[in-house]
């Protein structure tokens, strides 16, 4: 009996090697097939763009997933190989730097690092070669081959911030940063002084978590700033947010009146629009998007080595569609007047809180 | 000669291994498979993406150096009998102190460097003593205290970061001064720029030590007494209590030197971490595949150094995603944790080598 089941394990064995063997086969003959369907169109666009996640990976509801999305839909818009784009994920400090040189060694046209936290890696990678071209978002690398690409977060939470002001009922409004960064404290001055423009005597509770990971210590904070009669809280903290809409879901089922306004992405979309206001929504699936096709159509040479600003003009920072839902049409009405002055330049949004 | 070889080849300390790593890929395979991906390619890609260039082959060999010396760190510690889940810890707080020493003070090079790690060392050996005191003074389980011991580490690491080494609005320590690196410079152009480092060498000079100080001397004998059995070592008069602190210290030891190697040849910085290295984790298991055997931890640290660095080459050739990996190396563990399973498997192959012989 004993004998008879090995004899079965091993031809179990030999089964799946047989059956790797025959898998190899498939998707080699769907690539052909695409690659006869893409050389039938004239001139078929061959550029090559990779990018690489920071530690949050690819699926992490924020900048790094937003990135990804603009590439596909860059691919899917210009016809590209599907192949052409891709992703690799970084899973600690010590990949970055791998993972940078992989796509720039293989001779991709455009490598993005995403995130502030790549800063270095991304300009070490740069000088190491001279030839290659890079990308990244929220930071600013000054290397002759990198376009770095910058938000104009303040803008946008100026108007996040006149949403927040125009429609509290306690006067009273909370800001829950991540860790105190120079982008994070764009958010924090813009909100502050679009809830002054609109209600001068509001009162802006500000308190950063010190993490972007961390949902509890989010769902705490926002604890004790709705305890403490606020009835909006804005969030720049990446996941650390998650805990700020879970204590509003919370209260709300309660029957408090309390809102969180979102970030980077619309996240009435995840958390529902019970609890979410609006959202101050940061274009990078947009701005990978801009610089990856201005390579595509050669214009490199214009922005390398430049750092892009996005800010409401460029439609790099906003509000949501959906916010219609939510904020009634006359305090819209006075978000897009704001809008309006700001693009003109005839308000000056603040980038470093004033003391 | 040949059958030499042969022997080692079929040697049952040998074959399960090699039978598990082998049904560990299968394992993967089969994932891929389910997956809709092309296990062939994947495995050639993970191949070419470390043998491929200098340098993937450069930057493997320093994904393995850590792995080597948390390797150590574990297999020293269980050759006492005592399950060392602190390399983690031990090697942060290794990378912790050798950073502090690279950028506060200013020496020469020759001191500088060696100081770093020395100072690195203790760190990481004292990480461990800690967990070996408890057990010894108080009999706390040392599985129980060197985990909460790994999350006492990451938080107080962060802590002495933020409030010393870290300048405001950033996320990464200032750079360690130039005299305290220990990258080489030549073997790094010569790869294409991997950040190759002594430590490699480091590493398996510690693989050297491990042997003679357990296999040849007094403190090693008494040491191993201690694992096997405690009860019969201290009726032979050894001082269980001492060997126990002395197994945590000179494993943390290891550990701590690998967090060191990595702060000083890799990285020249740290940064404030929101999870932990992971190569305390990997560590355990390239102790287990080596069979607590210094050979065998390096053998190990070099076939997860392949795997865990070669995953982005699978995802870049192949499409896989690089959690995939840990699915191979979880199976890799699995098996050899499991040998009566692989037992199973080889066990006509073993009967066919007996019929001959």
């Amino acid at each position: 009996m004993k004998k008879v089941f090995s004899v079965l394990s091993v031809a179990a064995l030999s089964l799946s090697l047989v059956l790797t063997g025959c898998g190899s086969k498939a998707p080699e003959q769907g690539q052909g097939g695409q690659a006869n369907a893409g050389g039938g169109q004239a001139a078929a666009p061959t550029a090559k763009i990779g990018m690489v996640t920071d530690v949050g990976g690819v699926n992490d509801n924020s900048f790094n997933q937003s990135a990804w999305e603009g590439l596909q839909k860059l691919q899917k818009d210009t016809g590209l190989p599907e192949d052409n784009v891709k992703y690799l994920q970084s899973t600690g400090d010590a990949d970055y730097i791998p993972n940078l040189t992989q796509f720039v060694k293989d001779g991709w046209d455009l490598t993005w690092g995403i995130g502030f936290l790549m800063g270095d890696h991304v300009k070490k990678v740069a000088e190491e070669n001279p030839d290659a071209k890079l990308a990244i978002i929220d930071s600013v690398v000054e290397a002759p081959n990198v376009a770095s690409v910058l938000f104009k977060e303040n803008e946008g939470a100026f108007l996040v911030g006149v949403v927040a002001g125009s429609m509290t009922k306690t006067n009273k409004i909370g800001f829950v940063g991540g860790i105190d960064i120079p982008v994070i404290k764009r958010f924090e001055a813009g909100f502050t002084a679009g809830v002054k423009a609109v209600k001068p005597d509001a009162q802006v509770m500000i308190v950063y978590t010190g993490a972007f990971d961390k949902p509890d210590l989010g769902k705490s904070t926002a604890s004790q700033m709705y305890g403490s009669g606020a009835d909006i809280v804005f969030h720049a903290a990446g996941s650390t947010g998650d805990g700020v809409f879970n204590e509003a879901k919370d209260r709300k089922s309660k029957g408090e009146n309390v809102w969180v306004i979102g970030v980077d992405k619309d996240q009435s979309l995840t958390f529902g629009k019970e609890i979410t206001l609006t959202s101050m929504m940061k274009r990078v699936d947009e701005a990978v998007e801009r610089v990856s096709k201005d390579v595509m159509e050669g214009k490199w040479d214009s922005i390398k080595g430049k750092t892009i600003n996005l800010g409401l003009a460029e439609n790099g920072v906003g509000l949501p569609e959906t916010s219609k839902d939510t904020v009634p049409e006359d305090v819209l009405k006075v978000v897009e007047d704001y809008k309006q002055k700001i693009i003109k330049g005839e308000i000056k949004v603040p980038e470093e809180p004033t003391k | 000669m040949n059958s030499k070889i042969r022997n080692i080849f079929l040697a049952d300390s040998t074959l399960v291994p090699l039978a598990a790593i082998l049904l560990g890929l299968i394992t993967g395979a089969i994932f891929m498979l389910a997956g809709g991906f092309d296990p062939i390619k994947a495995y050639g890609s993970l191949l070419d993406k470390v043998f491929g260039t200098s340098y993937g082959f450069g930057e493997t060999i320093r994904q393995i150096t850590p792995l080597i010396f948390t390797g150590l760190s574990v297999a020293f510690a269980f050759r006492t009998g005592l399950f060392n889940i602190g390399a983690e810890g031990q090697f942060i707080m290794g990378m912790l102190a050798s950073a502090y020493v690279g950028i506060s003070f200013d020496l020469p090079f020759i001191i500088h460097a060696p100081l770093a790690i020395i100072i690195g060392a203790l760190a990481g050996g004292l990480w461990g003593a800690i967990a070996g005191y408890l057990k010894a003074a108080r009999g706390v389980n040392e599985v129980i205290t060197t985990i909460m011991l790994n999350w006492t580490a990451l938080y107080f690491a962060n802590f002495i970061l933020n409030a010393f080494l870290v300048p405001q609005g950033k996320q990464n320590s200032e750079p360690v001064k130039e005299s305290a690196i220990i990258t080489i410079g030549w073997l790094s152009d010569m790869f294409d720029n991997a950040r190759l480092h002594w430590g490699t060498l480091l590493a398996l000079i510690a693989a050297v030590v491990f042997y003679i100080l357990l296999w040849k001397t007094k403190t090693g004998f008494e040491l191993r007494a201690v694992g096997l059995n405690p009860h019969a070592s201290e009726y032979a008069g050894m001082n269980v209590n001492k060997n126990v602190m002395n197994a945590m210290f000179i494993g943390g030891l290891f550990a701590g030197i690998g967090g060191a190697c990595e702060t000083l040849g890799v990285f020249h910085y740290m940064s404030i971490m929101s999870a932990m290295p992971g190569y305390g984790m990997d560590g355990i298991a390239v102790a287990l595949i080596g069979g607590n055997t210094p050979i065998g931890v390096v053998l190990g640290a070099i076939l997860f150094g392949i795997l865990s660095f070669g995953a982005s080459g699978m995802k870049f050739g192949a499409g896989v995603p690089v959690e995939l990996i840990r699915v191979v190396i979880a199976s890799v563990i699995f098996f050899v944790a499991a040998h009566g399973i692989v037992r199973y498997f080889i066990k006509p192959l073993l009967a066919r080598q007996k019929e001959e012989s």
